[in-house]
């Protein structure tokens, strides 16, 4: 693997976006660094913002670990990222609207039919439906990697629910509150508009019968979900209600909230539940988180679904491969930001090339996320590597593998003092009458030495990311 | 054929429920082989909600009834002029892609012994012979028996049991027309059938094969046949709870208990 960018250093030199940090850590001892730890974790633990980690035992609401070094990019830098992001949204979004109408790119060629319609992601049930505006993805959340100065990846795309943002402005807030001359010394853009920029784009998708101001709810699976807290700080800053399933009911051609003053008609719901458990009445029978009868309501244009049912076709990690196509297709357009080079184990040739290099690969499940269910085959153990390899063969088109990358590092507190560990970067585009992108996203960290796994779920952490200004 | 359809289902909560939502799907399909002259779809104290047609060209209307409720009942009342068009479901409109129904359901689920029915079509020169083969091969091994299988029988359970009703031959026909490389699907509606003398049920459900030139073509394993004017279609999925032309769901946490009454007659013009 070739020695990996490191955003700080470069041939020895620092980097000019982090001069200023350079001579702020040097100001800082190790007993104030200490000081501020601890203070970031108390007003971690005072606000509540806690990870609850899948199958891994131990604190259900533990906190995810914030490292006070922060991420920062050019203006110049961002100026790129921001039009490859949007570039890639719109392009993720005419697909949604193409293969639940006319499918003109399975028709053109451009992209296997059973990739698409034989997807478990693919809702036959909204198949002729247009969701106002023409947007199924109204959160975007695009996962990007670097690797040199100018290299950018895309490592994924997530179309439905992406989570993390309130790390993003929680990451932010703790940073201002303990460091606010870092805020006054360097030009660091706001994303503090996020929140207004939210309600706005769910508010100019409420559907054509909603006339009047939209009342706009988020619906959360309950408090046992592993992003309750970001359901709730969510709904707080937009300054609408957050509510279960058993907390709406459909009567008629609408949607009803239970409020203390009677029943209140729903123009938008933002759901941070799946499909499969929207509705019993579409999908799953057995749904107790849902709403019976709402997606009559939503497919006779009574409500706003968001992201719209069906949205997960477009960010599989088969589909994944075919993104740049999609930029070409429906935008005419290059695409602006690049994907990692992707073999799909269905292909009997990736396959082949798969299993043969499988020590030296990433490989993922195509529905999987969360970083559970994957092999990192350079950090893995030969017995692991060949585990993996019986699970490839029993069910090729369920994995999909990526050369291991060499992710940027940037320096990161540790025990030790300073040291370079591998981040990525998710943004949050926001999808509705206009597209929205503030000048940030979420930096995940890998802690661990070396490890190029960045999700919480696997010991990553989050910083704050700077986009200063021009 | 002019057919007259009265069907009535009733569902009584052993307490008031406090609201219901249904989802129907009890209009006739729209095709040359059937023509709606009258219909009406009513619910006791019940508000119709968002109606459409979908995808697959089903007209499904939403329905909620306020509680509380002790009982409600669905009443479907009509008549169809109908003809024969050999199980050829033409002029349909509908925008799935077919592909789309060669996608396993719950119900349908594969297994050695739907794989090993699967290739009575293996020797059959053209799809539409393979599809006349599927079904035939479905009829012989699964015998007509009401009561053997219950509602959530699979596929292949009801293969493996070797008996059941309509439902089962069409997840049969479905699962197997599938792994033959067909996309295949679900259709519930309604049957005329005192003539012949065989008790089928007037509420009755039959499998839909896609074949190249010919589009969605209806195989009827249970009669072994191919739908005809005696057939009343309604709507589709990938099996039959997809399909099914009631789907509802109560606030309660009582127990249901449901009546159904289902009568076709022919209308002597």
């Amino acid at each position: 693997m070739t020695p990996s960018f490191n955003e700080m250093y470069q041939n020895g030199e620092v980097r000019i976006p982090y001069a200023r940090l350079e001579e702020w850590t040097r100001g800082m001892s190790p007993a104030l660094r200490t000081q501020k730890q601890a203070e970031a974790e108390a007003l971690f633990r005072r606000i509540g913002i806690t990870f609850a980690v899948y199958g891994e035992g131990g604190d259900p609401d533990r906190l995810i670990p914030f490292d006070m070094f922060p991420r920062v990019f050019t203006a110049m830098e961002w100026a790129r990222l921001e039009r490859g992001i949007k570039q890639r949204a719109r392009a993720l979004n005419a697909f949604l609207v193409d293969v639940y109408g006319r499918g003109e790119i399975v028709r053109a060629g451009r992209i296997p039919a059973a990739l698409v319609y034989q997807n478990e992601a693919y809702e036959k049930s909204v198949v002729g439906f247009v969701p106002p505006k023409g947007v199924y993805s109204h959160i975007v959340g695009i996962d990007i990697v670097r690797t040199g100065p100018n290299d950018f990846f895309v490592l994924e795309d997530n179309c439905r629910t992406p989570s993390g943002v309130s790390y993003m402005l929680e990451s932010r807030e703790m940073m201002m509150r303990m460091f606010p001359h870092l805020f006054r010394e360097n030009r660091i853009q706001p994303v503090d508009r996020y929140h207004s920029l939210l309600r706005r784009t769910l508010n100019s998708v409420a559907p054509a019968k909603c006339t009047g101001e939209p009342t706009v709810v988020i619906l959360t699976p309950g408090h046992f979900n592993s992003a309750y807290y970001e359901h709730s700080f969510l709904a707080d800053l937009m300054g609408v209600e957050l509510v279960e399933g058993a907390d709406l009911f459909v009567d008629g051609a609408f949607v009803y909230m239970r409020t203390t003053e009677g029943p209140r008609k729903v123009d938008v719901i933002y759901r941070r539940i799946d499909d499969a458990y929207l509705d019993p009445l579409c999908f799953r029978p057995d749904s107790m988180l849902g709403i019976p009868g709402l997606m009559d309501v939503y497919r006779s244009g009574g409500v706003t679904i968001c992201s719209a049912p069906g949205a997960g076709v477009a960010d599989d990690k088969a589909v994944y491969t075919y993104v740049p196509e999609m930029v070409r297709f429906y935008l005419g357009e290059e695409p602006i930001l690049n994907n990692v080079p992707t073999w799909q184990c269905a292909k009997s040739d990736d396959l082949k090339h798969v299993l043969e290099n499988l020590a030296d690969l990433v490989v993922k499940e195509v529905h999987g996320s969360g970083g559970y269910g994957m092999l990192v085959g350079p950090k893995s153990t030969k017995a692991e590597v060949e585990d993996f390899r019986h699970k490839i063969l029993a069910n090729p088109g369920n994995y999909i593998a990526q050369p291991t990358l060499a992710l940027s590092a940037t320096p990161t507190f540790v025990d030790e003092g300073i040291a370079p560990r591998h981040v990525d970067l998710r943004p949050y585009c926001l999808v509705g009458e206009t597209i929205e992108l503030v000048p940030g996203g979420l930096t995940r960290v890998a802690l661990r030495e070396g490890s190029l796994v960045v999700n919480s779920s696997q010991g990553g952490g989050v910083k704050d990311t700077w986009v200063l200004a021009e | 054929m002019l057919l007259k359809v009265d069907h009535v289902t009733m569902y009584a909560y052993d307490r008031p429920v406090r609201g219901v939502a249904q989802s129907h799907r009890l209009t006739p399909s729209r095709f040359e082989g059937q023509k709606t002259v009258e219909w009406s779809v009513t619910v006791t104290d019940g508000t119709r909600g968002g109606s459409f047609r979908d995808g697959a060209g089903d007209w499904i209307e939403g329905w909620t009834v306020k509680g509380p409720v002790a009982d409600i009942s669905v009443r479907v009342a009509g008549l169809v002029e109908t003809s024969d068009l050999a199980g050829v479901l033409r002029g349909h409109r509908e925008q799935v892609p077919p592909e789309c129904y060669l996608r396993e359901s719950l119900a349908t689920r594969m297994d050695t012994a739907l794989l090993k029915l699967a290739k009575a079509a293996d020797s059959a020169p053209d799809p539409l012979s393979a599809a006349h083969a599927l079904s035939l091969a479905v009829s012989d091994a699964i015998a007509y028996r009401p009561g053997a299988t219950h509602a959530k029988t699979t596929a292949s359970e009801a293969l493996a049991q070797g008996e059941g009703v309509c439902q089962d031959h069409t997840h049969v026909l479905c699962a197997i027309a599938r792994a033959a490389g067909l996309p295949a699907r679900y259709v519930s509606g309604y049957l005329f059938a005192t003539s012949d003398g065989v008790p089928h049920e007037a509420a009755h459900a039959w499998a839909e094969v896609f074949l190249p030139g010919l589009g969605w073509v209806g195989f009827d394993a249970a009669n072994r046949c191919c739908p005809d004017e005696r057939y009343i279609r309604l709507g589709s999925g990938l099996d039959a709870q997809e399909a099914a032309p009631i789907r509802g769901s109560a606030r309660s946490a009582g127990k249901e208990s449901l009546t159904v009454q289902v009568a076709v007659q022919s209308v002597q013009q």
